[in-house]
């Protein structure tokens, strides 16, 4: 198998940064999903796909606009009517889709080579995030497994809550580095750990 | 300004994309009444007060929506999805709305 490469690599330096004399409040990774997936719905077939979801993965959708669930090693949340994102630890979940979700249900794209996933965690995760994004993090507003889609300046984002404190980044390839340096300044002034 | 997407709740105005005058009647491809693709291409109401317009949420669920705002105070009276079946399986989230 053919080792992918990080575009994160020349400016991932595990380690402590920052101000992190009085703790490290912040926690950065990046999770390096097998699969991430884009599952669409034609028009009516919502029920369906969120069947065949639940089916291949084991993962039952909540509803509600922007709901989601996570297990740890799979997630799935809602980011557009009738639109999802899966993700597998493992290589190989699109094949598994093909028999399940079938045209006359709605599409399945493949995106886990044109996304990176970043992870952060601890307990200024919402408050580092606050100065990216409009958008509430609050617990409540933002509940376990829920996803959001949205965007800081130019660079597209779709964000699910994985813990009470973690938050899992979707971003393009090819804006992965730049919004890595910016996550890292932005999480500078609270001291945190690279991993 | 802030548009509450159905899907994702209020936003920032920074996340949309203005797609132009909602109350447009766009004629069958085929048609030859100039008059009717005249008015569509050109004539416009330009009220002081509650305007029909579609936007698309570019910056996040990337749906068009149908929203009446108010062009003298910027205020957003009503937002829903531009296509109707969207709206029958409506899944606000109700604690969003500002």
């Amino acid at each position: 198998m053919v080792e992918r490469q990080s575009p994160l690599e020349p400016v991932l330096h595990p380690g402590s940064h920052g101000n992190f004399e009085h703790g490290v409040e912040i926690i950065l990774s990046e999770t390096r999903p097998g699969s991430i997936l884009q599952l669409a719905a034609w028009p009516g077939e919502e029920k369906k796909l969120m069947a065949g979801i639940h089916a291949v993965t084991g993962l039952a959708l909540p509803d509600g606009a922007g709901g989601g669930v996570t297990n740890g090693a799979r997630s799935v949340f809602g980011f557009a009517p009738g639109k999802f994102t899966v993700v597998d630890e493992a290589e190989g979940l699109a094949p598994a889709f093909a028999s399940v979700v079938t045209s006359a249900i709605g599409t399945v794209t493949d995106l886990s080579h044109g996304r990176t996933a970043i992870r952060i965690a601890g307990p200024k995760a919402e408050w580092v995030l606050a100065k990216f994004f409009a958008i509430d993090f609050a617990l409540p507003a933002f509940p376990i497994g829920a996803g959001r889609s949205t965007m800081h300046h130019d660079i597209f984002a779709q964000i699910q809550r994985t813990g009470a404190d973690q938050f899992d980044i979707y971003v393009f390839r090819s804006f992965a580095r730049s919004f890595w340096k910016a996550l890292c300044h932005a999480s500078e002034e609270v001291g945190y750990e690279v991993q | 300004m802030l548009i509450t997407c159905p899907y994702c709740g209020p936003r920032d105005v920074i996340e949309f994309t203005y797609q132009g005058d909602g109350n447009r009647q766009r004629p069958q491809p085929a048609s030859q009444n100039l008059d009717a693709w005249n008015a569509y291409v050109y004539d416009r109401l330009n009220p002081a007060g509650d305007h029909n317009e579609i936007w698309q949420h570019s910056g996040g669920c990337r749906a068009h929506l149908r929203v009446v705002r108010n062009t003298l105070t910027h205020e957003i009276s009503s937002t829903a999805f531009a296509r109707g079946d969207h709206n029958s399986v409506a899944r606000h989230r109700a604690e969003d709305k500002p």
